[in-house]
């Protein structure tokens, strides 16, 4: 009698069995997960309306000169939304944050500028803007308006620029000797091409994950990266919140 | 008594470590991350925590590195990425420096010995970044460890050092500028000075006026990054609870979530790996998404 084929079929169900097991144990880890974030979620909204109304008495006074500049960095599905981006701007204005880098990967918002001018009294682009925009204490809003072409574009952008510059100077007759590509030099020409902006300080983030979703490289070294969740629950206690945790970090940038 | 006392803990051992396997294998259900980069910050802050002597921060730093490298490979992680020493930590105190220089050394030859992690799972070492600023004994282990490795194709640990991502991206662009000059030359692409230098005396070819197409491209870029031997990170980890990335893989890590517990490294553990994959795998899709729209379109 052959014995081989229960056996293999018994097998068989035992790790079809197994891998059921093993994916009801991973879809439990995931509802795990889930009631974790919303336990964290309701107590973000808790403390932000505690902040909004203004019990909690720490975040009444904030340190608004350590934020220079600040980037916003919108999921682009939610980007459409310019009354919430306005209201944030708003609500950026009345705290004192003036100079503000909004971006969002496709470039919607950079399509909604003139909606988003409209809608507020004292906002200027950043073009419009001839000193270095951190050093000066604006009345007005600054705004710069960024998308994923101005991150690895502008750095091809920037490389062709550079080698340009050498062919001009070879075909003078002059040799090309001592040229040396450093970071000023790639700074400089990341300018010329047309991105002006400086470092942003702090970026939020305001999408599902946190991630800067190519938010120019060059410009992120030391920026610190908040979560601040859907621009869909976008809440001002939190904004309070992230602004205040931002002015108590103390960085040692290497040393 | 002692005998049954160590016959116990080997058995708890072992039942942790099945334990762990089993968790794995759950992880597994999901999507695995291929690559995981991690900026192992707080090795100083726990030495001031535990009242250590200098250095012995650092030191307990490489075991929980060894811990989290078996944790990886054991998951299935092929690529893990390892931020060991910035161009900004030398600016730190000279004898600190120094220190740290022969604590690395040190550690790159306990990494090649026969019983380490390296062998067990068939582990090719890669030094990113650029090299030529390490003391010539880190450098001389660097060389080696690289060399021996180079037959392991399982796993791959990138080490980070002397590393910032704008040091990335200005090499990049030379090496692209360097290269597209010899094409223009019809120059074969000779030895580079690695400080950035363009070769001097270069014979006077008539090369093409310059004009204001594209000479180089984004793929010229690209692959002249240090870290174009690996596929992007799929998550960044960050320890000690800060939420910048200091100058590391800026260009890379766009469309990467980052994690950042707030334990200091050496107190990193299963759970914030764990935790780590859990949210990889919860937005996975969103960012998949994000990649293929990024290659997709122009914006």
């Amino acid at each position: 009698m052959d014995l081989k084929y229960p056996a293999r079929k018994l097998s068989r169900s035992v790790l079809t069995m197994g891998n059921v097991g093993l994916q009801l144990l991973w879809y439990f880890l995931h509802i795990l997960l889930s009631i974790w974030h919303s336990i964290l979620a309701i107590r973000c909204f808790i403390e932000s309306c505690f902040i909004t109304c203004g019990v909690l008495e720490k975040y009444k006074s904030l340190n608004i000169a350590k934020l220079r500049y600040l980037a916003i960095v919108i999921e682009s599905e939610d980007a459409h939304q310019t009354s919430k981006v306005v209201k944030l701007l708003q609500w950026l204005d009345s705290i004192g944050v003036k100079n503000v880098c909004l971006y969002d990967m496709n470039g919607v918002l950079k399509k909604s500028k003139e909606a988003i001018f409209g809608k507020l009294k004292n906002a200027k682009p950043i073009e419009e803007v001839n000193e270095a925009v951190t050093l000066h204490v604006p009345e007005h809003m600054t705004l710069e308006f960024v998308s994923y072409a101005d991150g690895k574009e502008a750095m091809v952008k920037a490389a062709n620029f550079i080698f340009v510059e050498n062919l001009k100077r070879q075909n003078f007759g002059g040799e090309i000797d001592g040229q040396v590509i450093s970071e000023p030099l790639l700074n400089e020409a990341l300018k010329v091409v047309g991105c002006k902006g400086p470092e942003p300080d702090l970026l939020l983030v305001y999408g599902p994950v946190r991630s800067h979703l190519g938010f120019p490289a060059w410009r992120i070294r030391y920026t610190e990266i908040v979560h601040m969740g859907s621009l869909n629950f976008l809440r001002y206690g939190s904004l309070i919140k992230a602004i205040y945790d931002f002015t108590k970090v103390h960085q040692n940038y290497g040393t | 008594m002692q005998i049954s006392n160590g016959y116990t803990v080997h058995l708890l051992e072992g039942l942790y470590c099945y334990l762990r396997r089993l968790l794995f294998k759950v992880l597994c259900v999901g999507e695995v991350p291929n690559h995981i980069a991690f900026i192992m910050d707080g090795n100083r802050r726990f030495a001031k925590k535990n009242n250590l002597a200098e250095g012995e921060g650092h030191k307990a730093g490489f075991s929980a590195l060894l811990s989290i490298l078996r944790y990886c490979y054991e998951l299935g992680v092929k690529y893990v990425t390892v931020y060991a020493f910035s161009i900004d930590n030398f600016r730190r105190k000279p004898k600190d420096v120094q220190s740290l220089m022969e604590l690395m050394r040190q550690k790159i030859e306990e990494l090649l010995q026969q019983e380490s992690i390296i062998n067990e799972y068939g582990v090719r070492l890669h030094f990113i970044g650029n090299i030529s600023m390490l003391s010539e004994p880190v450098r001389v282990a660097v060389d080696k460890a690289m060399r021996v490795t180079a037959h392991n194709n399982h796993r791959v640990l990138f080490i980070c050092v002397a590393y910032t991502s704008r040091d990335e991206m200005v090499h990049a662009v030379y090496q692209s500028c360097k290269q597209k000059w010899s094409h223009l030359n019809g120059e074969e692409p000779s030895k580079v000075v690695k400080n950035g230098v363009f070769e001097n005396k270069v014979e006077k070819h008539s090369v093409p006026p310059p004009s204001s197409c594209s000479l180089i491209e984004l793929v010229d870029v690209e692959r002249n990054m240090y870290m174009a031997v690996a596929p992007d990170p799929d998550i960044l980890i960050r320890t000690s609870g800060e939420a910048r990335l200091s100058n590391f893989l800026l260009w890379q890590a766009g469309t990467c979530p980052l994690y950042a517990p707030s334990s200091l490294w050496p107190e990193i553990g299963l759970r914030h790996l764990v935790l780590a994959v859990l949210n990889f795998q919860k937005y996975h899709h969103y960012l998949e998404n994000k990649k293929e729209k990024k290659k997709h379109k122009n914006f």
